[in-house]
């Protein structure tokens, strides 16, 4: 009888009650943003809050029924549950529903559901189950193509359905694979990637060429095994082909509002006319969650007495910008504290990865980890005005069911696969 | 290794989110600003705005109350759409428009849904207003002008726009400033400052009690009253004699410089820019081109002055030396030079310079012009001296006065010459035309009526104001110090007789006063205007300055009529009614007003828009319009007996 028990409690409930602690303190400032009324009601469901409450009970069921599924299922059904995934996210072109200018939406009666919520943790179970198969070796440029194609394919789709933030989401399984032995050249080349754009976008191909072919002068002579010349040369070219591909990318390929941000970011816009513009139109979010968060101080205003999010000053508060809230009404103490409860259910994560004995389970652990933490680094560093606007959740925070039931389902997977390792001893 | 990349990756954002934190919540966190905190209702208290008086103190503009239907966006429920609009006169598409264009300004900050409803309009909403969540009156006070002249004068008041919101804090949307004339130039003093009450609300947006227990509340300043120069009497009958002309009449007391009469025409009534109709009225007013109602022609009209400019060169040549009012020259017909020719008309010659005055003659003041221009080597010298003297006159630059708009005029100087043709390229027959007020010189009617102010004074001149008295103040002290001419006093005796034979022989001979002793000088300007892109001659403004009395001036005025042709025919008889009227208080030239009453020059001002070809100066008859009675001056034995 005892053991029965200890087998059923074996889950990690460390990393269980990092979620609940993020779910409920995320409910509290989805309450905040979202109250209008004289009194709040909580099981008025027509309003955000209201809605949310259930579906964080909802969620429990939903974590019984993971829970509660053989550990095996998810391993061995991977593909299916891929296969299944894909087709939802193919289905939206025919069946979705346009909400803001994505189609990311199937309307069942009143509620909506957001598939490339759960694309997430499909995606991860495939990526696992194909790099840990026998015959795959991430080493071989081929396998390492097929694996790339696994999570390219919802990436490709949900920038389709104009969802352009929850494809770079995607970018996160280059963490799993460089893992799992990815050779060091597709970390090089990515970040160089992203150090050539911006230094191309802030300082015109010209500037960035002559950088460039003087960062490889250096380089080539303080190298003491000297490459034939043919190389440098050959990287420079690229270099400057790169550069001014991304400056007609930038001109001619990414949409209006997708360039705007950028050039707030990098702060290209020099004309004062069109800052004051930018400022009220779309820049008029991070302007006021900015201020709201600068408006917290050190201890905050207090739970619910929030000015600026009692007066709605910033749009989409209960969503994607539900971070403002925290900071407003908790100040910096109570933000920096979320902020070290994510890192340490980040870190929690990870090490539990390390500890897997299985590969599938390992990979499967890092997937979560890495998507957790790209929503953690885009959600935040947006709203702070680090990063350029783009529209994803804060995990377990922002309001919405899909994405609280995806994130659920992403992580409890794995609790259950971690228990399958307890309860293995 | 690779166990440890997004572990570290981890701790960097962490530590880097953290320190971002730190820096926008500990470093510079956002002050508590108690306007823009919406947990805070702010009631606004909205003082008096300062009443307007003449110089006589006669009340020309007041107060009255207006509602204004104001919402808050986000604060709207649904409502009864259909009824709402039919309370407030306006169909959906409006009520849908008005309410996005406040939406996008702000969803959370009042907006004016429609700004000044009548009083019968308003009683029907009050008793409704509890049923449309979102929406509540303002009352304001607007503009209540207890005449219909002086528009040009007065000005109005109208709602901020969002540019002067952002320059000026004080003012919230809905609230009103003065747009135009003293009400722009006055508006610190006349608006006063309002009041304000900081109210706590709770966070389901119950009004708690005061802020704090108001300590940050503040009382209303209530306007000043202001009282201005100008002669409410003295004004309305300008803009009688004005009727069916365009151009301007200024009229100053030279003992003070104040701005007697500053009249505009075409004008219109002041009242048509109050209230709901302001902006349709407005722009109205704003797009007629061809009358321009909007243009002040007293203070904005640029013009080469003619004659009347004369009288300033005879000045100058005394002052420099280089003529006495004894030298005389011939005049045959004009003055020839260098294979032209100047035209003048028929009188006897040759002329000294009291008969080279009043009749007017190009030949004389070339000859004086030339002697001034060269009276040394390098006529860039003479040039720059006359130019000072002449700006001396208050010409040439602004008149930095305390009225809200104005043009500076032009006069010349040797680096106007030397950029037109060359350093050491011209001489004096270059710019001869400046001898007889043409060529480069532009004043404005009332830089002219200053000018005239200035020799009736002998010398000297006060910046030309409009403000005569504010309660509890104490006038800008530029009003109250003379600025001096630099031609010494002797000089203007013999000046002044000139003008005044301009009124005992000369061009002004007609349009004399009985009793009264007018010092003038006629003038005629030839203009042009484009029609289908050719530069087309129009007849000549007719202009005239004058003061009087000859000594210890009451009155210096100035008169332009577009297109009047000769000086004396219309701004003569104008000019000579005004003093008439202003220093008599009544009228004996009845003759003479209704002549004035009877012709307009209406006709005159259709030809270049009717698309014909048509003749000018005199090509075509006189309009005549019938005489209205009741427009007529009093008898002045009528009033004698009274």
């Amino acid at each position: 009888m005892l053991r029965e028990t200890h087998r059923h409690f074996k889950f990690d409930w460390i990393t269980i009650i990092l979620f609940l602690l993020l779910v409920g303190f995320g409910w509290l400032n989805i309450l905040s943003a979202s109250h209008t009324g004289e009194t709040i009601d909580y099981w008025n469901f027509s309003e955000p809050y209201g809605k949310q409450l259930m579906f964080i009970f909802l969620t429990l069921g939903l974590i019984v029924l993971i829970l509660s599924i053989d550990s095996k299922f998810y391993e061995r059904f991977s593909s299916v549950i891929y296969i299944i995934s894909m087709l939802s996210l193919m289905g939206l072109f025919v069946l979705g529903k346009n909400v803001n200018g994505a189609t990311s939406w199937y309307a069942i009666g009143g509620m909506t559901l957001q598939p490339s919520e759960f694309a997430k943790a499909a995606t991860s179970l495939a990526v696992a189950k194909y790099v840990s198969d026998m015959n795959t070796d991430i080493h071989k440029f081929k396998d390492q193509i097929q694996s790339f194609i696994l999570f390219a394919v919802p990436a490709i789709l949900v920038l389709l359905q104009n969802d352009a933030g929850s494809t770079i989401v995607y970018a996160a399984f280059f963490f799993v694979l460089y893992r799992e032995g990815l050779p060091k050249i597709y970390l090089i080349l990515g970040v160089a990637l992203v150090i050539l754009s911006l230094f191309s976008l802030k300082f015109g191909a010209i500037i960035t060429s002559i950088a460039a072919a003087f960062v490889l002068i250096v380089n080539h002579f303080f190298t003491k095994k000297k490459p034939p010349l043919i190389q440098p040369i050959a990287i420079l070219i690229a270099c400057i082909i790169l550069s001014s591909g991304i400056k007609f990318f930038y001109q001619n390929v990414l949409q209006p509002h997708q360039k705007d941000r950028i050039s707030l970011w990098l702060r290209l816009e020099k004309d004062p006319v069109k800052l004051e513009i930018m400022k009220k139109t779309f820049a008029y979010n991070l302007n006021e969650s900015e201020k709201a968060i600068s408006s917290g101080g050190v201890t905050g205003k207090g739970f619910l007495e929030g000015t600026r999010t009692t007066g709605k000053f910033v749009p989409e508060q209960h969503t994607d910008y539900i971070f403002s809230t925290v900071g407003e009404e908790w100040g910096f103490l109570g933000s920096a504290m979320v902020v070290i409860v994510f890192m340490l259910l980040l870190i929690r994560i990870l090490h539990l990865a390390e500890l897997q004995k299985s590969q599938f389970s390992r990979m499967y652990g890092y997937g979560v980890a890495s998507i957790f933490f790209m929503h953690f680094m885009i959600n935040i560093g947006m709203v702070m005005g680090l990063i350029p606007t783009i529209g994803i959740p804060l995990p377990l925070f922002s309001y919405g069911g899909s994405g609280l039931w995806g994130f659920t389902i992403l992580l409890f997977i794995f609790i259950k696969l971690d228990s399958n390792r307890i309860n293995e001893w | 290794m690779r166990k440890f990349l997004l572990f570290f990756i981890i701790i960097a954002v962490g530590v880097i989110f953290i320190f971002r934190l730190f820096y926008l919540q500990v470093y510079t966190p956002q002050t508590h600003d108690l306007y823009e905190d919406n947990a805070i209702r702010k009631v606004f208290d909205y003082p008096k705005r300062g009443f307007v008086f003449d110089r006589n103190g006669e009340l020309l503009v007041s107060n009255q109350p207006s509602y204004d239907v104001m919402f808050i966006p986000r604060e709207v429920k649904p409502l009864d759409t259909l009824e709402f609009c039919e309370l407030l006169k306006i169909n959906k598409d409006q009520f849908i428009e008005i309410y996005n264009k406040a939406h996008r300004y702000s969803p959370w900050l009042p907006s004016v849904f429609i700004p000044h409803l009548s009083k019968e309009d308003y009683a029907a909403l009050q008793e409704k207003m509890r049923k449309f969540e979102g929406f509540y009156i303002q009352k304001r006070s607007i503009r209540y002008y207890q005449t219909t002249i002086g528009a040009n004068v007065l000005g109005d008041i109208g709602e901020v726009n969002n540019a002067i919101i952002e320059k000026q804090p004080y003012y919230k949307m809905g609230d009103l400033i003065g747009k135009q004339g003293i009400e722009l130039s006055y508006e610190q003093t006349l608006r006063g400052v309002k009041g304000i009450k900081f109210i706590q609300k709770d966070r389901f947006n119950r009004d708690i009690g005061p802020y704090k227990n108001g300590i940050y509340d503040t009382l209303p300043k209530p306007g000043e009253d202001i009282t201005i120069t100008i002669d409410a009497t003295l004004q309305a009958y300008g803009e009688l004699l004005m009727q069916n002309k365009h151009g301007g009449i200024i009229a100053i007391e030279p003992g003070t410089g104040e701005i007697l009469t500053m009249v505009s025409t075409p004008t219109y009534n002041p009242n048509l820019l109050v209230g709901r109709q302001r902006s349709a009225n407005f722009s109205k007013l704003y797009n007629d081109s061809i009358s321009k109602p909007l243009y002040d022609r007293g203070l904005q009209a640029m013009y080469p002055p003619g004659s009347p400019f004369k009288i300033l060169n005879a000045l100058i040549g005394l002052q420099e030396g280089v003529v006495t009012t004894e030298d005389r020259f011939s005049c045959n017909h004009g003055y020839s030079y260098g294979g032209r020719k100047m035209g003048c008309h028929g009188h006897p010659s040759p002329l000294a310079m009291n008969g080279g005055i009043y009749n007017s003659c190009n030949a004389y003041f070339a000859n004086v012009y030339r002697r001034i221009i060269d009276k040394f080597k390098d006529p860039a010298i003479g040039m720059d001296i006359w130019s000072n003297h002449v700006k001396s006159f208050g010409l040439g630059n602004y008149l930095n006065n305390d009225l809200s708009v104005g043009q500076p005029g032009k006069i010349p100087n040797s680096q106007t010459y030397d950029q037109l043709y060359g350093k050491n390229r011209w001489g004096s027959t270059y710019n001869l035309s400046n001898a007889i007020g043409q060529g480069e010189v532009l004043t404005t009617p009332i830089q002219l009526a200053n000018m005239v102010a200035a020799i009736g004074n002998r010398g000297y001149y006060y910046t030309p104001h409009i403000i005569k008295k504010i309660e509890g103040e104490t006038i800008d002290p530029k009003y109250t110090t003379p600025n001096h001419t630099t031609i010494d006093k002797q000089y203007f005796e013999p000046i002044v007789q000139g003008m005044f034979d301009v009124y005992n022989y000369g061009t002004a001979a007609a349009v004399q006063i009985p009793g009264i002793e007018i010092c003038g000088k006629t003038g005629t300007a030839e203009n042009f205007t484009k029609i289908n892109g050719v530069k087309t001659q129009l007849t000549d403004h007719s202009i005239f300055v004058a003061f009087a009395p000859k000594d210890n001036p009451k009155i210096a005025i100035a008169v332009f009529v577009e297109n009047g042709y000769w000086g004396s025919r219309f701004a003569g008889r104008i000019a000579s009614l005004m003093i008439e009227k202003y220093i008599k208080g009544y009228i004996t030239r009845t003759d003479m007003e209704d002549w004035i009453l009877t012709h307009s020059l209406e006709n005159e001002y259709a030809k270049p828009y009717s698309g014909e070809p048509f003749g000018i100066n005199g090509a075509t008859t006189l309009q005549v319009i019938p005489l209205d009675e009741s427009l007529r001056s009093k008898k002045p034995d009528s009033i004698t007996k009274q």
